[in-house]
């Protein structure tokens, strides 16, 4: 029956998975807090949210079960709320970070 | 044939007794609901996303004194907290897999486990919070944040004003933050309550699915969270 498998892959067990996962999270959050430590000028900030950003999609992908989601519809609405969230991030940045210019 | 299709809903309805009429089989059913969470974590994307770009044009903005605020917070009781929110996200996906295969047994403990780590993390946060308040840090009348050096700038001062506005940031975000785990503790009650009644079943357990998407997506906010609020300009 399908339905013995919400996330789409019956074949094996997930636990690997998922406790592999949650072993990257663990080291990548050690990680980001000592990198934090270190002085790397303006690349601190860019490191710890390239770090945020890799453990988001981590729990997105295979805790919240989008890699194998089955409907295409709940891919397009998390895409379509991350273009809303950078329209705005960015158009507000772009303009305060353009005031000083002219 | 009308006659056919009526029998073959009822048919259906015997087989799965939780299928609405309107839906053509439960895996439908489980991906209507899972939809619907998504579209509602999308509004809370942008919710949390008004507050994130408040957070973006003022640390542009006073830059150096965002950095001496931030280093006054203790960044291991974050990182602390990061830890167990991530294991509780393991424990949830465990509680999802084990309604998913029929373990109820597993599924009680796990959403047990759960919410003690949902506890423990707000336990973390009072502990920082009351430190906040012996320090005079938190915005209002008794505000105090004098000659505190601003980070890679020797012999320059924050200024009070631009640290109470991370302060004032710092108690929103985390505030709210700590306001969906209390709803989320809620929220574990309730499947609890259901899974001790054996209200799922490999068939059904769309509502351990829908609670533990929520639970995921408050600890991607705190992932977030700590950097941006603990770890900024902590380097000596």
């Amino acid at each position: 029956m399908a339905e013995s498998a919400a996330s789409g892959h019956s074949k094996s067990s997930p636990l690997k998975l998922y406790f592999g996962v949650w072993a990257t999270l663990l080291v990548l959050t050690f990680v980001t807090y000592r990198v934090a430590y270190l002085e790397l000028g303006p690349f601190n900030s860019v490191v710890a949210l390239v770090i945020a950003s890799i453990k988001a999609t981590l729990v997105a992908l295979f805790f919240m079960h989008v890699w194998h989601a089955s409907e295409k519809l709940t891919k397009l609405v998390i895409v379509a709320a991350l273009f809303f969230l950078l329209l705005l991030l960015g158009l507000t940045m772009a303009d305060y970070a353009t005031r000083t210019w002219s | 044939m009308p006659e056919s299709t009526l029998m073959g809903e009822h048919r259906q309805e015997q087989l799965h007794p939780e299928l609405l009429h309107h839906f053509a089989d439960p895996e439908q059913q489980r991906n209507s609901a899972s939809l619907g969470m998504w579209v509602f974590l999308g509004t809370e994307i942008m919710f949390f996303g008004g507050m994130f770009c408040a957070y973006l044009i003022y640390r542009h903005w006073y830059f150096g004194d965002f950095g001496a605020a931030s280093k006054s917070i203790d960044a291991t009781l974050g990182a602390t907290n990061t830890a167990v929110l991530i294991c509780s996200s393991l424990t949830v996906v465990l509680a999802v897999w084990a309604a998913q295969t029929a373990r109820r047994a597993l599924l009680i403990s796990m959403l047990v486990v759960t919410m003690l780590f949902g506890l423990a993390f707000l336990g973390i946060k009072g502990k920082e919070y009351y430190d906040k308040f012996e320090e005079h840090h938190v915005p209002g009348a008794s505000f105090s944040f004098n000659n505190v050096p601003i980070p890679s700038h020797p012999g320059e001062y924050a200024n009070p004003r631009h640290a109470q506005i991370f302060f004032s940031l710092y108690f929103m975000m985390t505030g709210i933050h700590a306001l969906h785990m209390i709803i989320g503790l809620g929220i574990f009650s309730c499947l609890l309550y259901m899974a001790c009644k054996g209200h799922f079943t490999p068939e059904y357990h769309t509502p351990v699915e829908i609670g533990g998407l929520y639970w995921h997506f408050v600890d991607i906010i705190w992932i977030y969270l700590f950097p941006l609020l603990y770890l900024i300009d902590r380097h000596p």
